[in-house]
C-alpha cells in the first residue's frame, strides 16, 4: 500500500493489520502509569545508546590522530611520550584470524554433525550441552584454565619458554586457541539454526539423485547456509575483539609485540603483544599506563570496529536480531 | 556402493569432532577443580563463609606469609561472594523489570519510526565491548558521582571501615544494568512478537484494553522467555571481569545494607574481578589454588544456570518460539 498517500483521518485504520484500537484516556489510571513507563523504558534505551556513542565519539574524535594509528607505543610516564596503538591493532587482528581460523571449522563441523548426523542421541544431547556449557562459561574462567594446559611441558611449542624450563603459556597462539572457545558456540548456534531450516525436499532431491549424504552436506547444504556460517563467525570475531579477561591472562602484559626467537612469523605467534582491548585497560586509571586520552582513542577504534561488525551480521542475516547471541 | 564408506568417514570425521570439543570441556572442569581443591580442603566449607578482610588473606599468601594462628591457605570468600550476589542479583533485578517494559514497548507501543530505531539500539548496546563500558564508567560516572553525590560527612561516617571513591557498588550495579538489559530485551521482544496473533485479537475482542492484553496474555505466553534471558543475563553478569575491576572499587568489602544510602556507595569486588585483579600472583601456588577455587565456583555456578536457562525454556518448545 506504499503507492497510495497517507491522507489525514486514515492512518491506522490504512494499516493492513491494525491493532486492537482503544482510546488511552478511557483505561484505569495504573495501565496508564505502566503504559507511561514502557514509553520510559523505550526512550531511556536510546538515551543511553545515544549518550554511550556521543560521548565515546566526541572523545575519540577529539584524541584521535592518524599518527596513533601508525606508531608503536611506547612505555613513558606521560601521555604525550607514550606513542601510538599500532601493536594493540595488529595484536587485535591477529588474535581474531587465530581464533576465528581455529573456530570456523570446528563449530560448522558440530553444527553440522549434531544436525545431520546426531547419532547415538545421548552422545548428540551431551555434546549439545557442553557447547551450550562453554557458551555460558565466564571468559576468565576460560582464560585460567588455558594458561594452566598451555602451561604443560608438551605444549611449550605454543609458547616460550624460559632460562629455568618453565613454559611461559602466554602467546597469540595460546590466546587465540582459547578466543575460538568464545567463537564456537555462537558459529554452532547460527549455523545449526539456519540446517533446521532447508526445507527436507532440498535433501531428498540430493538423495534422489544419488549423492551420498556428505556430498548433499558438502555440495548442497552448506552452500546454502553460508550466510549463516558467516554471519556466526562475524558475531564470533565481535565477541573475540571485545573480549579483555582472556587478552589480559593469556598474552601477557607487554604492549609492543614481542617475538619468541626464531622464524618469523612463528616468533609474532608464540610471542606476547597487547590488544585494542588490553590497551584500553592498561591506559584507563584501572591499569598502569594511566592516559586516558590514549584509553578514550582506543576505545573508539574498537567501537567503530565492532559497530561495523554488527552492521555485517544484520546485513548477512536480513535484518534479524542476534543481539543475544543464543543457540 | 562407492560412495558408502565415504559417508561413513564424514559421521566419524565430524562426530570424532564434535566429541573432541566435549572432551575438552570435560578436561575443563576436572583440571579446574583439582586445581582448586587443596584451597576448598584446607578450609572446608568455611571457605564461603565469612571471617576476615579476603585482600588481606590473598596478600598473605602473595607474600608466603601465614595470617596468625592460620595455615597458608586460610581463606573466607564471603565478601567476594556478597559481592558477586549484590552486583549480579540487583542488576539482573532491575534489568528484568526494565527490559519487560522496554520489550513491551518495542512490540506493542512503539511507534513504526521509534521501533526501527529501536532495533539497532538494542544490538548496539549488546555488542559494545566491556571494556568500553569500564572505561566510561571510570572516567566519566565515576568521577561524577564521587563529587556530586558522595559527601563529606558520607565519607566521614564510615571511615573507620572503608574508604568510599567513586568506583563503588551502586556504578558497577548501573553499568551491569545497562550491559545485561539489552540481552534480555532481545530475546523478551523477539518471544512477545511471537505470541499467536489471535490469543491477543481474543482478548482485545472482548473488551480487554491493550495493556491489560499484554499483561495478561502476551507476557504470560512469553514467561519462559523471559526467565530464559534472564538466565542468560545473569550467566554474562556473573562472568563480568573486566569491567567490574575497573568500577566497583575493586576492593573484597562485603558492603552491608545496615548503612541505609552509604550502602550504594561502598566498594565490593566479586569473584571474577578479583581473578583479574590477583592473576600477577599465579606463580604463588597457594594464591592460584584459590583463585582456581573460586573459578571453579564460577564453573558450577554457570552450569547450574545453564541448566536453569534449558529448563526454562522447555514449556516454550509448545509454541514453536525458539528462544
Amino acid at each position: 500500500m506504499r503507492s497510495q498517500p497517507a491522507t489525514a483521518g486514515t492512518g491506522p485504520a490504512a494499516k493492513p493489520r491494525s491493532k486492537p484500537r482503544d482510546s488511552i484516556s478511557s483505561w484505569p489510571w495504573t495501565d496508564r502509569i505502566a503504559y507511561g513507563l514502557c514509553w520510559a523504558a523505550g526512550i531511556a534505551l536510546c538515551a543511553i545508546a545515544a549518550w554511550i556513542v556521543l560521548y565515546m565519539a566526541i572523545k575519540g574524535v577529539s584524541y584521535l590522530k592518524p599518527s596513533l594509528l601508525v606508531q608503536s607505543p611506547v612505555g613513558s610516564p606521560n601521555q604525550s611520550g607514550s606513542g601510538g596503538f599500532l601493536d594493540p591493532i595488529e595484536g587485535t587482528f591477529l588474535v581474531t584470524a587465530i581464533g576465528i581460523v581455529v573456530a570456523a571449522p570446528l563449530g560448522v563441523a558440530v553444527a553440522v554433525w549434531l544436525s545431520e548426523y546426531a547419532r547415538p542421541a545421548g552422545l548428540a544431547r551431551a555434546v549439545e550441552s557442553g557447547v551450550e556449557t562453554i557458551a555460558g562459561t565466564p571468559s576468565v574462567v576460560l582464560a585460567i584454565f588455558g594458561l594452566l594446559v598451555f602451561s604443560k611441558s608438551f605444549l611449550a611449542f605454543l609458547s616460550q619458554t624460559s632460562a629455568g624450563g618453565a613454559v611461559f603459556g602466554r602467546s597469540f597462539l595460546t590466546a587465540g586457541l582459547i578466543m575460538s572457545l568464545l567463537a564456537i558456540p555462537l558459529i554452532v548456534g547460527s549455523t545449526r539454526e539456519a540446517l533446521a531450516q532447508v526445507p527436507a525436499h532440498v535433501r531428498e532431491a540430493s538423495y534422489a539423485l544419488g549423492k551420498t549424504k556428505a556430498t548433499t552436506i558438502r555440495r548442497v547444504l552448506l552452500p546454502s547456509v553460508r550466510p549463516s556460517i558467516a554471519s556466526g563467525i562475524t558475531l564470533g570475531m565481535g565477541r573475540i575483539i571485545g573480549d579483555t579477561a582472556i587478552i589480559v591472562i593469556l598474552l601477557g602484559a607487554s604492549l609492543r609485540l614481542e617475538g619468541a626467537g626464531g622464524a618469523p612469523i612463528l616468533s609474532i605467534l608464540r610471542g606476547t603483544g597487547s590488544t585494542l582491548t588490553s590497551y584500553v585497560k592498561e591506559n584507563s586509571p584501572a591499569g598502569e599506563g594511566n592516559a586516558p586520552q590514549k584509553a578514550y582513542a582506543a576505545a573508539f577504534v574498537l567501537l567503530v570496529i565492532v559497530i561495523a561488525l554488527n552492521a555485517v551480521v544484520v546485513r548477512l542475516s536480513g535484518g534479524q536480531s542476534h543481539a543475544d547471541g543464543t543457540l | 556402493m562407492r560412495g558408502g564408506s565415504r559417508d561413513r568417514r564424514a559421521e566419524l570425521t565430524l562426530g570424532a569432532v564434535a566429541v573432541g570439543v566435549l572432551a575438552l570441556i570435560a578436561l575443563m572442569v576436572v583440571i579446574v577443580f583439582t586445581k582448586a581443591w587443596p584451597s576448598f580442603s584446607h578450609n572446608g566449607l568455611d571457605w564461603f563463609g565469612s571471617g576476615g578482610d579476603a585482600d588481606v588473606q590473598l596478600k598473605a599468601m602473595i607474600q608466603n606469609t601465614p595470617l596468625p594462628g592460620h595455615s597458608i591457605y586460610y581463606f573466607r570468600a564471603w565478601p567476594l561472594l556478597w559481592g558477586t550476589l549484590l552486583t549480579t542479583g540487583l542488576a539482573v533485578l532491575i534489568g528484568l523489570v526494565f527490559s519487560t517494559f522496554a520489550a513491551i514497548f518495542i512490540v506493542e507501543f512503539a511507534p513504526d519510526a521509534l521501533r526501527r530505531v529501536l532495533d539497532p539500539v538494542v544490538r548496539l548496546l549488546a555488542a559494545v565491548p566491556s571494556v568500553v563500558y569500564g572505561l566510561v564508567g571510570i572516567l566519566a560516572i565515576a568521577p561524577w558521582v564521587e563529587h556530586h553525590l558522595i559527601s563529606q560527612e558520607r565519607k566521614r561516617s564510615v571511615e573507620y571501615v572503608v574508604q568510599l571513591t567513586g568506583a563503588n557498588l551502586g556504578v558497577a550495579i548501573l553499568i551491569l544494568t545497562v550491559m545485561i538489559t539489552p540481552i534480555m530485551v532481545a530475546i523478551t521482544s523477539r518471544s512477545l512478537a511471537a505470541v499467536p496473533r489471535t490469543w491477543t485479537e481474543g482478548s482485545a475482542a472482548l473488551g480487554v484494553n491493550r495493556w491489560r492484553t499484554t499483561w495478561r496474555v502476551s507476557l504470560r505466553t512469553a514467561r519462559p522467555a523471559i526467565i530464559a534471558g534472564a538466565v542468560l543475563a545473569t550467566a554474562r553478569a556473573l562472568g563480568e571481569a573486566i569491567m567490574l575491576s575497573m568500577v566497583s572499587g575493586s576492593r573484597g568489602f562485603a558492603a552491608n545494607p545496615l548503612d541505609g544510602t552509604t550502602f550504594l556507595f561502598e566498594p565490593v569486588r566479586p569473584l571474577a574481578a578479583t581473578i583479574i585483579d590477583y592473576i600477577d600472583g599465579l606463580s604463588v601456588v597457594p594464591l592460584a589454588q584459590t583463585l582456581y577455587a573460586m573459578a571453579a565456583v564460577l564453573l558450577v555456578s554457570s552450569a547450574m544456570l545453564s541448566l536453569a536457562g534449558w529448563a526454562a525454556k522447555q514449556p516454550l518448545k509448545k509454541y514453536g518460539i525458539r528462544a
